[in-house]
Order: structure tokens, then sequence, then C-alpha cells
């Protein structure tokens, strides 16, 4: 996107405060995410129609692995503290933790993704795949669009620590590196979510002739029971 | 982020083709998405066109069924996609800025790239047709259809990727006009003084913001079946195709919201103009808009009434929708009131605003007619609904957008537009529009 304080020329609508006080591009990306939280909103619906639907194995029983993924999770929490660390150094004009928290976000979002690696190879070794069972079908869709999103955060924070390096980051600019904070703890809490329901709640499903008390749970289920 | 700036410059040119195509202004990218949509208009009516020469007589040859399929399909997908939308987003480009006191749009260069974006999707979309695959699974394309066993050539992919590529136009241009709206009012235009265009737009940016990524993820789903060989929508692998149905349909009808709103928008500001006076009950106008905004997301699965969603669901969403009809009432009465005891001046635009009314109120009634679920049991997939949905977006929005067209214009070129032939083309289209859809009420309950 366009534009920071040094150039204002360019950026005619920064020099004037906005009728609420808010950033424009700020409130762009708040807007962004609501309609994102629609996209994974839509992703887990499907997750859990689908949840203990699966025909044939392997379900989420057989692979599902919590321990590991508590792992990565911790992880990708520390990324969120790290990138609060990035803020706040930017605020307070410190050059080298700019760089350093940047980095370290960007590092640890990285585990996340290697983490996410390991775990969709060995589900392929176990015999999972995305056209296997409906299990397979969503499970890969949704932590595959999360780790894509992911992914795009840890460019984004590079990309800063490319113009930090350059000096260019600083109170002045700090909405640069808000921005990718806000996204970036968003993509957080979406995983949060995931791993509550795929792996705490749902990591012990079977498939649909299993335990009968996994059954009320479909969306088509909650509009027949409403 | 930051440096971009410093790299490209604000395009320079200030005439001839060059300009057009590197402009980030907000009139100027009106122009174009409403040239472009008005080309996609004609398209889509030679396609309806052909729709009726091939029904006009019994075992008729003039196209194959497979041409046929392709015909109504594109018909639809064109005039929902290409033309109301972008016709709209002409509107908004155009008058948003000016209306609230703006310099510009909030983000000019995302507002570019929204209408290339669109341009491009349009174009992938009618490109199936060079290869004679067009999409041919009707504009809801129903799972499962649209799976690849029943629907084996290339037209759902074409369809599926040409959403989404206009999906992220729309997205972009609804991000811009909600921060634009919110933000970037003059002093003293506060929420309650904006023009009732303005407040219109707002809903339905923020309807296109939440609603496009549900379709958005319906279409990576259908994608994916396609493709990647997996069973989101396949019985036979545990899908179940209602679910589409579902993320269309949840999507789907705040879309009709989205269709409409904006020419709810312009006919409530053509009104007072030639009535000579103000908006009755503005704040009521502006709330009814807003709560049709909210409660449009409660009322989806009316369009699946003979699923066999079971009585109790039915019940709900036949309670929601009738429900919704009420601030839809509530506009028409304050139209009408507007126009009591006015200076009345039948100018085109206020002719086709008041054809608007008039063709709307025969569409909403019929809408109501299926709110009823018994009823709607009678009338699904019938002509009943091609006369419903045609009162509400051709007479309804198409008839909204042309009172803009003739209101406005003047304000684009400095000219006006000729007084009689408007008004030949105001009868021709109310005429023609009555002649042509209100039979297919009879055909369809017969
Ligand atoms: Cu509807």
């Amino acid at each position: 996107m366009a534009h920071q304080t040094e150039v204002s020329h360019h950026a005619p609508e920064e020099e004037h405060p906005t009728s609420t006080g808010i950033n424009n591009r700020k409130l762009l990306m708040w807007v962004f995410l609501s309609s994102d939280c629609l996209f994974f909103g839509s992703l887990i619906a499907t997750y859990m129609v689908y949840r203990g639907q699966s025909l044939v194995g392997p379900y989420p029983v057989d692979i599902i692995d919590v321990p590991i993924t508590t792992i990565s999770t911790f992880v990708l929490l520390c990324s969120s503290f790290a990138m609060v660390r990035a803020l706040a150094a930017t605020n307070e004009d410190r050059q080298g933790g700019i760089i350093f928290w940047l980095l370290m976000t960007a590092f640890l979002g990285t585990i996340f993704i290697g983490f996410q690696v390991y775990e969709f190879n060995l589900f392929r070794e176990e015999g999972l795949r995305i056209d296997t069972n409906l299990f397979g079908t969503t499970f890969f869709t949704l932590t595959g669009f999360h780790g894509a999103h992911v992914t795009l955060g840890i460019v984004w924070l590079l990309g800063l620590a490319w113009i930090a390096r350059k000096g260019r980051l600083g109170p002045k600019t700090a909405l640069d590196v808000e921005l990718a904070g806000l996204y970036w703890h968003f993509v957080d809490i979406v995983w949060i979510v995931i791993f509550t329901l795929i792996y705490l709640i749902g990591g012990f499903d079977t498939g649909p002739a299993g335990d009968p008390s996994l059954v009320p749970h479909s969306i088509t289920g909650f509009l027949g029971l409403i | 982020m930051a440096t971009l700036t410093d790299v490209i410059d604000r395009p320079s040119s200030q005439s001839g083709l060059w300009s057009w195509i590197t402009t980030v202004d907000h009139k100027r990218i009106g122009v174009l998405y409403g040239v472009t949509a008005f080309i996609f208009l004609l398209l889509g009516g030679l396609e309806a066109g052909v729709i009726r020469l091939q029904l006009a007589v019994p075992d008729n040859t003039l196209v194959d069924p497979d041409t046929f399929n392709q015909m109504f399909t594109m018909h639809g997908t064109t005039m929902i996609f290409l033309v109301i939308m972008p016709l709209s987003a002409s509107f908004f480009n155009f008058v948003i800025p000016l209306a609230i006191g703006a310099r510009d749009v909030a983000f000019p260069r995302l507002n570019a790239f929204s209408y290339w974006v669109f341009l491009f999707g349009g174009l992938l979309l009618n490109a199936s047709f060079l290869t004679n695959q067009a999409p041919d699974a009707g504009w809801f394309s129903y799972a499962n259809l649209t799976e690849k066993p029943f629907s084996a050539n290339q037209g759902l992919d074409y369809w599926a990727l040409g959403l989404q590529v206009l999906g992220v136009s729309s997205l972009a241009a609804a991000f811009n006009f909600v921060v634009t709206i919110v933000n970037m009012r003059a002093p003293g235009m506060s929420l309650m003084r904006m023009p009732l265009f303005v407040w219109m737009t707002l809903v339905t940016s923020i309807l296109l913001v939440l609603a496009f990524p549900v379709i958005t993820v319906g279409l990576i789903e259908l994608t994916f079946d396609r493709n990647f060989g997996t069973n989101f929508f396949v019985p036979e692998g545990g899908g179940d195709p209602i679910l589409w149905q579902h993320l269309f349909w949840v999507f789907g009808h705040p879309e009709v919201y989205i269709l409409i709103l904006p020419a709810m928008g312009i006919v409530s500001e053509v009104l007072p103009t030639f009535s000579r006076k103000p908006l009755f009950g503005y704040p009521v106008v502006v709330f009814s808009g807003v709560v049709i905004g909210i409660m449009g997301w409660a009322v989806w699965s009316h369009h699946m009434f003979t699923v066999g969603l079971g009585p109790v669901a039915v019940s709900v969403f036949m309670i929601t929708t009738m429900l919704i009809a009420v601030p839809t009432g509530v506009k028409i009465f304050n139209w009408i009131g507007t126009l009591w005891g006015g200076q009345i001046d039948l100018k085109t635009a206020m002719l086709f605003a008041l054809g608007f009314v008039a063709l709307f109120i025969v569409g909403g009634l019929s809408g109501v007619s299926h709110a009823v679920a018994p009823s709607d049991n009678q009338q699904q997939d019938t002509y009943y609904i091609v006369a419903h949905i045609h009162y509400v977006l051709f007479g309804g929005a198409l008839f909204g957008i042309f009172a803009g067209v003739y209101y406005w214009f003047p304000k684009l070129t400095g000219k006006l537009l000729h007084e009689g032939l408007g008004k030949l083309h105001f009868w021709l289209y109310f005429i023609g529009m009555n002649v042509t859809f209100f039979p297919m009420h009879y055909l369809g309950l017969n």
C-alpha cells in the first residue's frame, strides 16, 4: 500500500484527521479481518458439519497427535508475544529491537509452519490424503488455508524487517508494524479456535458408526433441531 | 511498504487512452465501471434473447440443449455479477466522494485495482464461450450437478474461478467504500446527515464484506471437488450436496440486498428531487435499510423450503422472511409519503423511480407469497419465481439504476439526456417488462 509520513504529499488523506479518528489503513485492516472471520467461519462450519461423517479411515482418533500440536500452538502463541515486543520496540525507536523481534516473530511462525509440514507428511504416510475421506478433505482444507495465512504473515514480517534494516521503521511509521501485528494476532486467534475444535474436541472422533455422543454436532443437525 | 510510493508515481496523463488505463480518479473509475457494465448488459440481454427465441415455438432447434443451458446460466451470472453489481459500483464511485465531501475514495489505487480485476473476471467468465464450454449449471450451480461426472467440461471451473476473481474485486471495493464513508466525511457530515444513497452504499458494502467470503469458501470447495478428488458435495463420499445450498444462500440472500439497496438509495434521492419535498421520514428510511441489512442474514433457507430441513427450521425461516418484508414495506410507504402533496415533475429520472416503486411492489408481494412455505412448495422452480426475480431485479434494481443514470448524467457530463428519447426508453422498458414477465405469474401457477 501507499504512503508514510515522510512522503505525505503522496497521501493527502493522511494529513487530515479522519471522521472517526481511526487511521484509514487501520480501519481497512479491521474491515478486512472481519471479512476473513467469515472466511474461516465458513471453513470451520464445513469441518464441524462433517465431523464424524467419514465413511472410511483413518479417523481423527487414529492419527491426531494432540501433544505435538500443543507444542506448535505454544510456539505460535509465543510469536504473538514477539510481535507485541516488535511493536513496542518500534514505538520506542529501538532499531535493534525492531529487527530482532520482527525476525523472532517470523522465525517462530516458520517453526509453526515446519510443524505443519511435518504433520501433513506424517498424515500422508499414515494414509490420510485430501481425497481419502471427509476428515482428510476438511482437515487439509481448513488447516491448509490457515497455514497459507501464516505464510503470508511471515513474508510480510520479513518485508518489514527488510525495511527496518534501512532504519525506516520508528515511532512515525509504527502503523506499518501495528497493521502486521493486527493480522498476525488475528491469524493466531483463528488457530486457537482451530486447535480447540479440531484437536482438543474433535481429535478423538471416529467414523459415523462410532461413539453416538459425538453425533449432534452438525449445522444441518442443528437446523433440524431448532 | 513505505517505499512503494517512492517507486510508483501517481499517474500523470491527463487525456487519451493511457489516462484511462492509469487513472485512479473516482469519477473516471465510475465511468469505466458504468461503460463496461453496460456492454455486459447488452451481452446478458442477447443471451436472454436467445433463451426467448428458443422457447418461442415448440421443438425449436435454434440452439441445442447444451447451448441453451449455457445461455441461461450465463444470462443470470452476467446480469447479477457483471451488470447490476458493477453498475451500482459505478454510482458508488461517482457519487460517494462528492456526496460526503471527500477528495476521492480512501484508497484510490485499490479502487483502480477493483475495476481492473472486475474487468478481468468478466472476461474470464466469458472466455469460456471461446472453447464452447460456458458454465451450464444455472447461476446458483447446485451440487451435485456441478460435480465432474455430471459437468465434465471446463465450464464450472470457469464459473468458480471467474466468480473468485470477481469476489476479490467486490471485496476490495467494499473495503474501500466502508472506510471512505466511515472515515472520509467532511466536517459536519454526521452519519444522520448523510444522503440516503450514501447510507445504502454503506449497508451494501458491509453486506459484501461479510457475505462474499462465504461463497468464496463454497467455490473453493467446489473447485477442490472438481479438481482434487475431494467429496465436499458428493454423497458417495459422505458429503452433503445441501451444504452447497447453505453456503450459496448464506451469501445469496444478502446478495439480493446487495443488488437492491443501492437502487433503493438512488430512488430515495430522485423521488424527493422531483416532488420538491424532502424525503419523508429520513431516519425511518435509514433505519429500515440498516434493519434489512441485519435481518437479511437470518432468512437464507427460504430458498431451501423444498429441501427437507424439517418443519421447525422451515417455520423459523418462514417467520423471519415475513418479518423482513416489514422494513421493506416501511420504505415503500416513506416513498409514497414523499410523493404525497408534492409538486410532481415527471422527468425521465422520476418516471424510472416511480416505475421502480410500482414494479418492486409487485415483486415484493410475490416475494411474500413464497415466504409462505406451503405455497412456495408449489412455486419452486416454476415461472412464478422467474417472474418474481425479474420484478425485483429488472423492475427493481435496473429501473432504480436507470433513474440514477438519468439523474446524475448531467452532473457527469454537463448535458441533460434527451427527455423525449428518455421517456420512450422508459415506456418501452415498462411495457416490455410487464408484457414479458407478468404472464409468467400465471404460467408458473398453472
Ligand atoms: Cu432470499
